[in-house]
């Protein structure tokens, strides 16, 4: 894909891709000045640039989505998600070795994802709720697809999908970071606009319903996005890893956090946290950067739920449980429809 | 805290106004043929057997469901528009249970019900006032920066009837708002009820337990598939209604009756 996945995406984007290709130079320069000057050797090396870039991006926008779709039970969908996306990617290279073009295979992974991700609202809505069985037949879907094309199509292919399921920090090309650039730029645009409203179909979907929400839209623009930074992060993590940057951040900020932003703002620090610490590791110990960042963000996780429990232990201490929290569980009889 | 704010030009006509409705998740009707208004002011209890259909009508007069045949009317908009919906204030069923854990607020909780107002505009300082007013109003205002799951079943009540007021509601609309939460909490639950009644909020509820609807409700609606009766609690109480809506299967008991 080098260099042919740019020279397919300049004339789609043009001036505005000439821009963020200039941006991604600058920081490019920035690391390498801060390499320098510090004597860190892994910055001497512009992939390391454009992986730390594309990595902290990730790791804003992955726990971002995250956190709405794991406080609705939805984690499964960035796994579906990310094998559906692999099927892009086939359906990218073989395009590329039957018709001799040049597209990114993950501007097809893109289209793909999404097309999938609109399928499974498809289907929740029409069979009234979201089930592992729908999720687990689309997931198993995409997979297939994309090994069957891939096969048909391994003469002609020079390139591994080792990079695609395991991720690679060699191959985020500049072309790449620019594209997740864009992603990012989207994905944060739409939460910030829309956050009222994901919150409170988060929270409590049929209120938010009477409250006149549109809830099916904000459905399929949720998992939308997911397509969009599940492919983001595909570059790094790899399809297999991919769906863990949108759950283990989530997991780890809700043992500790209080609040809905303050959970937001903490899962965000703590993705960011493995991250980092994640690409540098696997620099040093010459192991895949997915493998590593998804170890690292459970080490973390598991931390958080040891911070959660003496939390919780010293709350109790503080103030015991009123009277009227205890013995109520129980009481009461289900629905009558 | 309800009646300044602007409303349109149906001030004076029934908050709800539901007309021959029918609805069935299958060819049975769960819910048939029933008229039911509701005027502003009005304190309205329905109350029915297990799979009389109660929910379901809420849930019709609400608009999350097509009706299949007949209208409603919210607001003086069908239903299904969704219009001015920032004026109801809706409390789910089973708000008490916490199969969640999702990190959230009691004031976060109650800013929701700001949400209507903002649209994709910020939240402003001015919306946050009025939450924590609502808050006080409810009683809560110390639990503000508890995590919602540590709350209990009656303080889970208030925080989402101060939701309903933080979006300066003028109906109320509570789906056995009661179920999970203890005898104590549910007194206290149903005198902030009388209040809000009192300071000119509609309140439709619908409730299993019966006793507690006679006593509290200035109306009472009761529902088995159809309406058996709709009027006061006093002349519900001396009618056969209840044990023509409920069947031969009931007991009296002082103070109240009990399914």
């Amino acid at each position: 894909m080098n260099g042919s996945a740019g020279s397919a995406a300049v004339p789609l984007l043009g001036a505005p891709y000439d821009l963020l290709d200039w941006l991604v130079g600058r920081w490019s320069d920035g690391l390498g000045w801060v390499g320098e000057t510090l004597g860190i050797g892994m910055l001497d090396y512009v992939f390391m640039h454009h992986a730390f870039l594309v990595g902290a991006l990730i790791a804003v926008m992955a726990p971002l989505i995250g956190t709405f779709l794991v406080h609705r039970q939805l984690a499964l969908i960035g796994d579906a998600l990310a094998h559906t996306a692999f099927a892009g990617v086939a359906v990218g290279l073989f395009v590329n070795s039957l018709l001799g073009t040049g597209i990114s295979p993950y501007v097809t992974a893109i289209v793909v994802a999404v097309l999938a991700a609109l399928a499974i609202e498809l289907i929740s809505e029409t069979t009234d709720a979201y089930n592992d069985v729908s999720m687990a037949i689309v997931l198993s879907t995409g997979f297939a697809l994309g090994a069957v094309l891939i096969s048909i199509n391994t003469g002609g292919l020079a390139v591994g999908i080792n990079q695609y399921l395991f991720g690679n920090l060699a191959t985020v090309s500049r072309e790449n970071a620019v594209l997740l650039v864009v992603l990012f730029a989207i994905v944060s645009l739409v939460v910030t606009v829309t956050y009222k409203q994901l919150l409170y179909v988060t929270f409590d979907e049929t209120a938010a319903r009477v409250a006149g929400i549109n809830v099916p839209w904000y459905n399929r623009l949720m998992t939308t996005l997911t397509a969009l930074v599940v492919v983001g992060a595909m570059q790094i993590m790899g399809v297999i890893l991919v769906a863990a940057m949108l759950v283990v951040p989530v997991a780890a900020a809700a043992q500790v956090a209080r609040g809905f932003r303050e959970a937001l703002l903490a899962s965000v620090l703590l993705a960011e946290l493995a991250v980092l610490v994640g690409i540098t590791l696997s620099y040093h110990y010459e192991a895949t950067a997915g493998g590593t960042i998804v170890l690292v963000a459970v080490a973390v996780y598991i931390l958080m739920v040891l911070a959660g429990k003496v939390q919780s232990a010293r709350a109790v201490d503080e103030d015991a449980p009123s009277d009227a929290a205890v013995g109520e569980r129980a009481v009461g009889e289900p629905s009558d429809d | 805290m309800n009646g300044e704010s602007a409303t349109g030009d149906n001030d004076d006509g029934p908050l709800i106004d539901a007309r021959g409705l029918t609805f069935g998740y299958t060819a049975a009707p769960v819910v048939d043929d029933v008229d039911l208004r509701v005027d502003r002011g009005e304190y309205v209890g329905i109350i029915g057997p297990n799979g009389s259909g109660k929910s379901t009508l809420l849930r019709l007069l609400l608009g999350l469901h097509e009706p299949d045949s007949g209208s409603v009317e919210l607001l003086g908009h069908p239903a299904r528009e969704f219009a001015e919906r920032e004026r109801v204030g809706y409390v789910a069923q089973d708000v008490t249970k916490d199969e969640k854990r999702m990190p959230i607020t009691v004031a976060e909780v109650v800013l929701m019900g700001r949400f209507p107002h903002a649209g994709f505009g910020r939240v402003t300082q001015a919306d946050r006032d009025r939450a924590r007013e609502a808050l006080r109003t409810v009683g809560i205002e110390h639990l503000a920066d508890r995590r919602i799951t540590a709350l209990s079943g009656g303080q889970r009540q208030r925080t989402y009837i101060a939701r309903a007021l933080a979006g300066e509601a003028e109906l109320l609309v509570l789906d056995e708002p009661t179920v999970g939460v203890d005898a104590e909490s549910v007194d206290a639950f149903f005198d902030l009820l009388d209040d809000l009644v009192a300071d000119g909020l509609t309140v439709l509820l619908v409730e299993h337990d019966i006793g507690a609807v006679i006593e509290r409700t200035a109306r009472v609606v009761c529902l088995n598939r159809e309406v058996y009766f709709d009027g006061p609690p006093v002349a519900f109480a001396e009618s056969d209604a209840l044990d023509r809506a409920y069947g031969t299967n009931i007991r009296r008991e002082a103070g109240g009756i009990v399914t």
